[in-house]
């Protein structure tokens, strides 16, 4: 048994899957899978598992492509909005299938404890056609990844692996079974597979449609049970209540129900095993559906019975449970006490005295952070040009919106920053600027700045260069120090207007004067302000 | 027996670590584990906590009911607070006694006032530190101060603290060692 986090726990099944590669972009909270895989491979060579940060999402998840194109099993990770950036090379490689397993692994963020949304990844999986485990415990964790890599050679599909943020950062024992081999090196021999031209695509598109059948079946399998408890009490108002349960939600409800639990299905696997489902609508009045993350079941569901059945659903579309956020035992014991199927719990609220005492306590940025001397640049510049829109970005620097910086009025997304502040300046707005990070620039700043450069647009970009990734716990950043700077200028920044300078405060008056000055250039200009991000020092 | 904490401080003080030396001692007596925590952004002085269940039964659930936890220990007393509608009626806070001044206009009388209501143990766990010899082993004073009430022995604690600071050698593993037995004495006396 080896105590496992849930990211830890995929990681480790991945390795003892034999995989060459393990491909990602940081990102809350699905960082710990790569960096657990990292370790280890550095531990130990013998592995032969290749393990570096890539770009973007994008970039890992055809990265894995290639590995799967020559046989060998790969790892893909990400946070759930890294899946956007990764969409085009996932949706497509549903029809490209897989020669050696490839495995996403994408964690979802309910309650975006540490995200701009809560997207749910599912959507994604039911869109490219794609098989979607979603395990509830550590142990799942672990045993849903090695059946992932198994399910995509046996089927030839890409496999996704969706976690959430409670999981992946939850810790648990977790035994571990043997090691598989590693394939041997063995690039893909039919061409027509692996290019998707427009009559190819059509053939292989049917081919994915008939693989949704062996999806079916396999997801009528063991690896979403289906518990039936006919002597379990009914409900006075809704009669027999069955459940219908994925993820970690199911921890909740044994929560709830530790030994004798209404009948209930527990979806591991997606696409749900449709017979199981209906076998619990015959026995029951009204079905409870408990998910993390949007209502997906509840709604695909719907669907797919209308006209065999009129379910009685209960779930966050119907209101018995709240339409955002992550769920929790409280929510779930509410939710059946409801019903009348559990005792309610005591209504907990917090006493005066502990509420006249508390205050928050948000995260800020470190004493002594880079960040902190750029934003008093940009106040101070602010103070002087009038209006002056900053288009911000994602990073330790998005702290910056908050006083007593007030440096960024915008953030969107990975490299939104010069985009945006591309647009305004197209629409007419002059001067405008935008705050990128060095790791974000390198992940989707670079064509932003290159379309900019090749229409001269009347910008400044300010990159902040703190020599990491910072905010996810200090990856290696691939766009920082001289690189960075021989990027700038390989996209064809003028380098007159390509600046340095160091944010500290004996040289803020001096700082000020170069960001003044570029800001009233009629032109596209790059200031870098570099200095280490302080937590790197120790 | 089924023992769940709640483990609050504030990102940097050592939470983690804390709930890192508990999971051992608990793996090796046997116990069954889970222990969910939020990483993200705890690195820059926001609020930091964790939900570690122990017990001789499997655990279902990650997270702990509100009103049902056993303790609440804590490295700062306004997050022990922050945790209250968590304990089930009889149960204890332990805290330390230093308030994390980041916040604007800390309330530290209302924060003390309202720990003193519920009869919370309150440690100076930096002064048993700096007798160790770094205040920053705080962490392991209050862990050592908060074992007596836990399901455990001090003896349980002596290899997961040893492993925990390993990698920065025999002196810091020997000044952890000495902070944790400095906390458990501290209570008994
Ligand atoms: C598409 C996408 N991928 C990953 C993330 C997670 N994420 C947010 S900011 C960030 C990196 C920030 O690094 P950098 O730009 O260098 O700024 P720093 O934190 O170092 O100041 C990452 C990985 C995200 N929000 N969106
Ligand atoms: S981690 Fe680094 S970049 Fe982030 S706030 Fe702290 S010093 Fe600044």
């Amino acid at each position: 048994m080896k105590l496992l986090l849930g990211d830890e726990a995929v990681g480790q099944a991945a390795i003892d899957s034999g995989i060459a590669s393990v491909n990602g972009y940081p990102g809350t909270p699905s960082t710990e899978i790569f960096e657990y895989i990292e370790a280890a491979a550095k531990k130990d060579p013998g592995l032969r598992i290749h393990a570096e940060w890539a770009a973007n999402e994008k970039v890992a998840y055809e990265q894995a492509l290639g590995a799967s194109y020559v046989g060998q099993r790969s790892l893909v990770t990400m946070k759930h909005v890294g899946l956007n950036v990764a969409a085009d090379p996932f949706v497509n490689s549903a029809l490209v299938g897989a020669k050696g397993g490839i495995v996403l692994c994408v964690a979802d963020d309910p309650s975006m404890h540490s995200s701009q949304n809560e997207q749910d990844s599912r959507y994604y999986a039911q869109f490219a056609k794609l098989p979607c485990f979603e395990p509830a415990t550590q142990q799942d964790c672990y045993d849903f990844t090695r059946l992932a890599f198994e399910l995509s050679e046996r089927l030839s599909l890409p496999v996704v692996v969706r976690m959430v943020t409670r999981l992946a950062h939850s810790r648990a024992p977790v035994s571990i079974s043997d090691p598989a081999m590693r394939n041997p090196l063995s690039p893909a021999e039919d061409r027509n597979h692996w290019a998707l031209l427009p009559a190819l695509s059509r053939k292989l598109y049917d081919e994915l449609l008939m693989k949704q059948a062996l999806l079916e079946k396999e997801s009528e399998g063991d690896v979403n049970p289906l518990v039936m408890n006919p002597a379990f009490p009914s409900s006075a108002t809704c009669g027999k209540v069955g459940v219908i349960v994925s993820g970690i939600a199911y921890n909740y409800f044994r929560e709830v129900f530790p030994k004798d639990a209404p009948s209930h299905l527990k979806v591991g696997l997606y696409p749900a095993p449709l017979q199981k489902v209906k076998a619990l609508l015959e026995a029951c009045d009204t079905v409870c559906i408990l998910e993390e993350g949007y209502p997906f079941l509840e709604q695909t569901l719907q669907g797919q019975l209308q006209g065999h059945f009129a379910p009685q659903f209960k779930g966050r579309l119907t209101g018995h449970l709240p339409m955002s956020g992550e769920l929790s035992p409280d929510l779930v014991a509410r939710s059946f006490a409801s019903l009348g199927l559990c005792d309610p719990l005591p209504a907990i609220d917090e006493a005066d005295d502990v509420k006249a005492a508390l205050r928050p306590r948000p995260p800020k940025l470190c004493p002594g952070c880079p960040h902190v001397d750029t934003y008093r640049m940009i106040k101070a510049l602010r103070e002087s040009v009038q209006p002056l829109p900053v288009f911000g970005d994602i990073g330790c620097y998005t702290l910056g919106f908050y006083p007593p910086h007030q440096g960024i009025d915008a953030c969107l997304c990975m490299g939104a920053s010069i985009s945006m502040a591309k647009g305004a300046s197209d629409a007419g707005q002059r001067p405008v600027l935008a705050v990128i990070g060095d790791s974000t620039f390198g992940h989707s700043g670079l064509t932003g700045l290159l379309t900019a450069a090749r229409e001269n647009t009347p910008m400044t970009v300010m990159i902040l260069d703190n020599s990491t990734t910072a905010m996810t716990g200090a990856q290696k950043s691939l766009e920082t120090g001289d690189p960075l700077m021989q990027s700038i200028l390989g996209l064809g920044v003028d380098p007159e207007h390509v600046k340095i300078v160091c944010p500290l405060p004996q040289h803020h008056e001096a700082n000020v004067e170069i960001l003044k000055a570029e800001v009233a250039y009629e032109g596209l200009s790059v200031v870098i302000s570099r200095r280490a991000c302080v937590k790197l020092r120790k | 027996m089924r023992c769940d904490v709640i483990l609050a401080g504030v990102g940097g003080q050592g939470v983690l670590s804390m709930a890192y030396a508990i999971d051992h001692a608990a793996m090796a007596r046997g116990y069954f584990i889970k222990q969910s925590e939020l990483h993200g952004m705890s690195q820059r002085g926001g609020a930091v906590s964790t939900h570690l269940r122990l017990s001789d039964a499997p655990i279902e659930s990650d997270l702990i009911c509100k009103g049902s936890a056993d303790f609440v220990i804590a490295m700062e007393p306004m997050e022990a607070l922050r945790y209250t509608a968590f304990l089930k009626p009889k149960g204890l806070i332990v805290t330390s006694a230093a308030p994390v001044k980041n916040i604007d206009d800390y309330p530290l009388e209302a924060v003390m006032a309202a720990l003193k209501a519920r009869s919370a143990h309150i440690v100076d766990a930096d002064a048993l530190a700096k007798e160790a010899g770094s205040q920053k082993s705080a962490n392991l004073v209050l862990l050592g101060a908060a074992i007596r009430y836990l399901p455990f022995d001090a003896g349980d604690f002596e290899a997961p603290i040893a492993s925990l600071f390993a990698h920065k050698g025999s002196e810091a593993v020997a000044l952890n060692l000495k902070a944790f037995h400095l906390g458990v004495e501290g209570t008994l006396r």
